[in-house]
């Protein structure tokens, strides 16, 4: 068996989101409880043949267990780190590849907003902490400036990633920013940690996600049209790690790798990707990503997202739910929701037309991209 | 200088080398004795060989920038009076990447390549912080 030979296996049946804001009367634990209900409610299961739980950026997996009843066969805990949610699709194919499990749920809850979380400072001490170098922000816009000054990429043209994102955002009714912005709005914007400014930064909002899979073969009998996994690809980067967050050469052999290998496991090139589902922690993650797949050449991605080629009316929609910058801050997990609502034919107003192939990708120092098409 | 209210080393024993070396001036990275790799943050065994058997070898302290950004937000109340300041990646001239602050006079907008050198600055009776300097 090889992975390649998964190609269509697997089927995501059942997507549950809660609201997304500042929730600070309920947990982690409820807000996940709610996603799970809203999934199962979605493909219609009796939540009693939920067999497989992978928890992700929620404390305890038993207690999650015990809340909503669950005496799964498998069990998996994944830490809270944003990049977790490719990985985890991934170990959850796997389990029902092998009969490990035959009904996964993947949950994932945040709620850093309501609890203040910094990502930075004393919550993440590291050891360059004494030169006040702290924040996976920090990281990104330490890479942005050498993409600058290797490619002559400008901030303006990172505002074009913001400015389509939150259009997507308008367009979408849970979205945490709807309100319109310009490149003059970007360019106007707070700096933080310069390059970066404001409007590069994604959201920190409370909220959960679940994703229910199951084989394409059991996800026939299920309520609604099951969406196919047709392609994965991975690659760490812990080797050159020694400033977390950060890669001098941005990720990019190990998103060409994961990205070549998720289209030749689907059978797909850059060309059929219909909408791109791209991890926006910052602007710059998704300049990054587009070199790394091949949407265009090394260097040339500020002056492909130029004129509003990322838009739902663009060239290559990405981020039609408005990512981390402008929808919600689900660590890739609302992304990959975003994936199969898209092929349902479920996103209203944001509707990219005749949606067939959706890429999810992250490029960071755990890069994972999945490719999804219509079962 | 017992009013230093910026994050100072935690007692990492990994690190106390590095700290103990800066003290006396002299710039250090972990060295592996087996097969000569060099690397830094340090590690309990070399990431290319795997053997224990490390040290920690000064360094030239000369180094190119690499990129550095501007700091507006403080994540740290003892940050909160310097408020912009920046920090710099450097490559060291035997390999290793070092995060650091700029020392002395610095252009507005230093490139990638620049030469360097290292400065300690006494921010505590027992720590020197490893800062840069552009080489004229």
């Amino acid at each position: 068996m090889s992975m390649q030979g998964l190609k269509n296996k697997i089927a995501v049946v059942g997507v549950g989101t809660t609201d997304y804001g500042n929730f600070p009367e309920i947990d982690d634990y409820g807000l996940a409880a709610r996603a799970f209900r809203n999934a199962v409610e979605d493909c219609g299961i009796d939540k009693n043949r939920i067999d497989g739980l992978l928890c992700c950026r929620i404390p305890f997996y038993a207690r999650m267990g015990e809340i909503l009843g669950l005496d799964p066969r498998w069990t998996l805990q994944m830490p809270a780190h944003g990049r977790m949610s490719g990985m985890a699709i991934i170990e959850a194919m796997l389990a029902l590849e092998t009969g490990a499990a035959e009904y996964v749920a993947l949950l994932y809850a945040n709620i850093g907003r309501s609890r203040r979380v910094n990502y930075g400072g004393e919550e993440l001490a590291g050891i360059w902490d004494p030169w006040g170098f702290t924040s996976p922000g920090a990281a990104h816009a330490m890479m942005f400036r050498m993409h600058m000054e290797r490619f002559g990429t400008t901030t303006r043209q990172l505002g074009e990633v913001s400015v389509a994102f939150r259009h997507h955002a308008s367009l979408h009714p849970d979205a945490v920013m709807k309100k319109p912005i310009t490149l003059d709005d970007h360019a106007a914007a707070r700096p933080i940690v310069e390059p970066l400014r404001l409007l590069d930064y994604c959201l920190i909002n409370d909220g959960a996600v679940c994703i229910i899979l199951t084989t394409a073969e059991r996800a026939r009998d299920l309520r609604k049209p099951p969406v196919l996994i047709s392609g994965v690809g991975a690659r760490d980067a812990f080797s050159r790690s020694a400033i977390s967050n950060f890669d001098p050469d941005f990720w990019y052999s190990e998103t060409r790798e994961a990205g070549e290998a998720a289209y030749r496991m689907a059978g797909v090139g850059p060309s059929d990707i219909d909408a791109l589902m791209c991890y926006d922690n910052f602007s710059p993650t998704v300049l990054f990503s587009l070199e790394g797949l091949g949407f265009c050449k090394r260097g040339e991605a500020g002056a492909f997202v130029e004129g509003g080629r990322l838009r739902i009316d663009g060239a290559l929609p990405t981020n039609t739910d408005g990512g981390h910058l402008s929808n919600s801050y689900m660590q890739g997990w609302a992304l990959n929701v975003e994936a199969v609502r898209q092929l349902r034919g479920e996103c209203g107003e944001r509707q990219v037309k005749d949606c067939e192939v959706v890429q999810y990708v992250a490029a960071t120092p755990c890069t994972r991209s999945v490719i999804y098409t219509r079962g | 200088m017992s009013a230093y209210r910026k994050p100072l080393p935690t007692d990492d024993p990994l690190m106390a080398p590095f700290w103990q070396n800066a003290k006396a001036r002299r710039l250090s990275v972990q060295s592996c004795r087996d097969c000569g790799d060099k690397h830094f943050p340090p590690g309990p065994v070399c990431p290319k060989c795997l053997s224990e058997d490390q040290e920690w070898e000064p360094v030239s302290g000369r180094a190119a920038l690499v990129s550095w950004v501007r700091f507006h937000r403080a994540y740290w109340d003892g940050f909160v009076g310097e408020v912009p300041y920046d920090v710099c990646l450097v490559a060291l001239e035997e390999g290793p990447l070092l995060v650091s602050n700029f020392s002395g006079p610095v252009p507005d907008d230093p490139k990638a390549g620049t030469p360097l050198e290292v400065v300690f600055e006494d921010v505590t009776d027992t720590v020197a912080l490893p800062k840069f300097r552009i080489v004229a």
